[in-house]
């Protein structure tokens, strides 16, 4: 199997594609039930995003292992060249001081990491990872 | 890890138990166990997977369809977590922003509080409800000495916070003339002029000036598209309508308002208003004004005070209770 996947986001049917895949992946990797809804979840989350705000823009499902690969993970990367986040590090607060949608902080839960990085006007980079306990 | 696995047994355990024997008591330590679960941040979705897991162990037999079943419970559960999530990120943002409005109201009744002047001939009531948080509605009195006694009813077109810091402006214009003597239509131009200078042209103040001569008993008015006052005289028993016609504030920088005067005598009265004590939007055909001067009349033996708590009393229930717009009525009673 390959490591690497890659699903280009245009319309809504590429979110299910996307889920689809990245289900295969984690089952694949030996996550239980609940933890494949959950990447299935975030997944379709980070693709709606895209669908919703960038028109235009794929993901990336990858295995991950570390230390020496005792250990099995999954990562996510959506790319987008969309409009950009103006505030990343607001996006991922739960305080309510933040302004921005709740959608990213919401699947920061579903997952073991997340990490943004966004450029006005340039686009952003999603990644997240879950790791097989 | 282990404690998990040790939850997962104790909780398939105490199912199987109620699965064999349904009473209160294994219910109830089902409780106490989610109790622990919780501690241990497993989530709903973490819970029916528990359950799925037990039902599969339990029933060995299980048709697979049943266990489709669970799995489609989880994927709901899932999503429905984070939508109640992001629920909850905005109720606790509503609640952040209640309690801000909450003080900024209170700022502003501080900032906009008025004080009923007392002069000794004079008898003066009021009644001043916002619709909403912050009133749009504001009076302001000047009386400096005991030879005139100046009263502003001011109306900003809009309501809630936009409003209140237009009318923090208006109060702060009034505050600087300054003198109870100052001519209606003077007021007004100086007023129309800082208006039209700092507001944003969305914005618009009515506003209603008189000036009461305590030494002869003469009120002038002049008025910026304000809601025309009453005047009631007793000897004739009837109303005139102290009608000016006076662009609203804030439209024409050098626009010239027009004062006109008019001498009371005992027992005569003023009413000044705003266009929530005449406007029923529910009543399109009623003539509101007819029935303020019924009102007027039949509660003209109370003080003026009490004349506008009952005309406030009696249009509100006439309207169920829920005014349209902020409601601001004064009556100057000779």
């Amino acid at each position: 199997m390959l490591d690497e996947t890659t699903v280009q986001i245009v319309t809504e049917l590429d979110i299910v594609a996307a889920r689809q895949l990245g289900r295969n992946e984690a089952k694949a990797i030996g996550f239980n039930k609940v933890d494949q809804a959950r990447i299935a979840t975030a997944i379709s989350e980070l693709a709606k995003n895209i669908f919703l705000y960038a028109s235009v823009g794929k993901i990336i499902i990858k295995r991950i292992t570390k230390n020496g690969n005792s250990e099995k993970g999954i990562a996510i990367i959506a790319i987008d060249k969309g409009p950009g986040i103006k505030d990343v590090g607001k996006v991922l607060d739960y305080s309510p001081a933040a302004n921005n949608g709740a959608g990213l902080h919401a699947v920061k839960r579903l997952v073991d990491l997340i990490e943004i990085q966004s450029e006005i006007g340039m686009g952003t980079i999603v990644r997240i990872e879950k790791w097989l306990r | 890890m282990n404690i998990l696995k040790q939850l997962k047994a104790q909780y398939k355990k105490i199912l199987l138990d109620y699965i064999l024997n349904q009473n209160e008591s294994n219910l109830y330590i089902g409780q106490n166990l989610i109790k622990q679960l919780i501690q241990k941040n497993v989530t709903p979705e973490d819970v029916i997977g528990i359950h799925k897991q037990a039902i599969e162990e339990i029933y060995e037999d299980l048709p697979e369809s049943i266990s489709h079943a669970y799995d489609f419970l989880i994927e709901l559960m899932v999503h429905f977590g984070l939508k109640v999530k992001e629920h909850q990120f905005l109720l606790l943002k509503q609640e952040e922003m209640r309690i801000e409005m909450d003080i900024a109201a209170k700022i502003q009744n501080l900032l906009l509080e008025t004080t009923i002047p007392t002069p000794e001939l004079l008898d003066i009531g009021m009644v001043s409800i916002p619709k909403r948080k912050m009133n749009g509605d504001y009076v302001h009195f000047l009386h400096d000495d005991e030879n005139y006694l100046g009263v502003a009813v001011t109306d900003v077109v809009g309501k809630g916070v936009p409003a209140a810091l237009c009318m923090s402006m208006v109060k702060y214009g009034l505050d600087t003339l300054g003198y109870a003597n100052s001519n209606p239509s003077y007021v007004l131009e100086v007023l129309n002029k800082i208006i039209e200078k700092s507001v944003d042209d969305s914005m618009f103040v009515s506003l209603f000036y008189g000036r009461y001569n305590l030494n002869n008993d003469i009120f002038t008015w002049a008025s910026a598209g304000h809601e025309p006052a009453l005047y009631y005289r007793a000897k004739e028993n009837i109303f005139y309508d102290l009608e000016s016609k006076g662009l609203l504030l804030g439209i024409l920088p050098e626009f010239k308002y027009i004062q006109h005067d008019v001498k009371l005598e005992k027992d005569d009265f003023l009413v000044l208003m705003t266009d929530g004590v005449t406007d029923f939007r529910k009543l399109e055909e009623f003539d509101s004004r007819g029935y303020i001067k019924q009102l007027a009349v039949s509660y003209s033996r109370l003080s003026a005070q009490q004349m506008c708590e009952e005309i406030y009393k009696d249009l509100e229930r006439l309207q169920d209770f829920n005014l349209d717009d902020d409601f601001t009525i004064v009556i100057i009673k000779k």
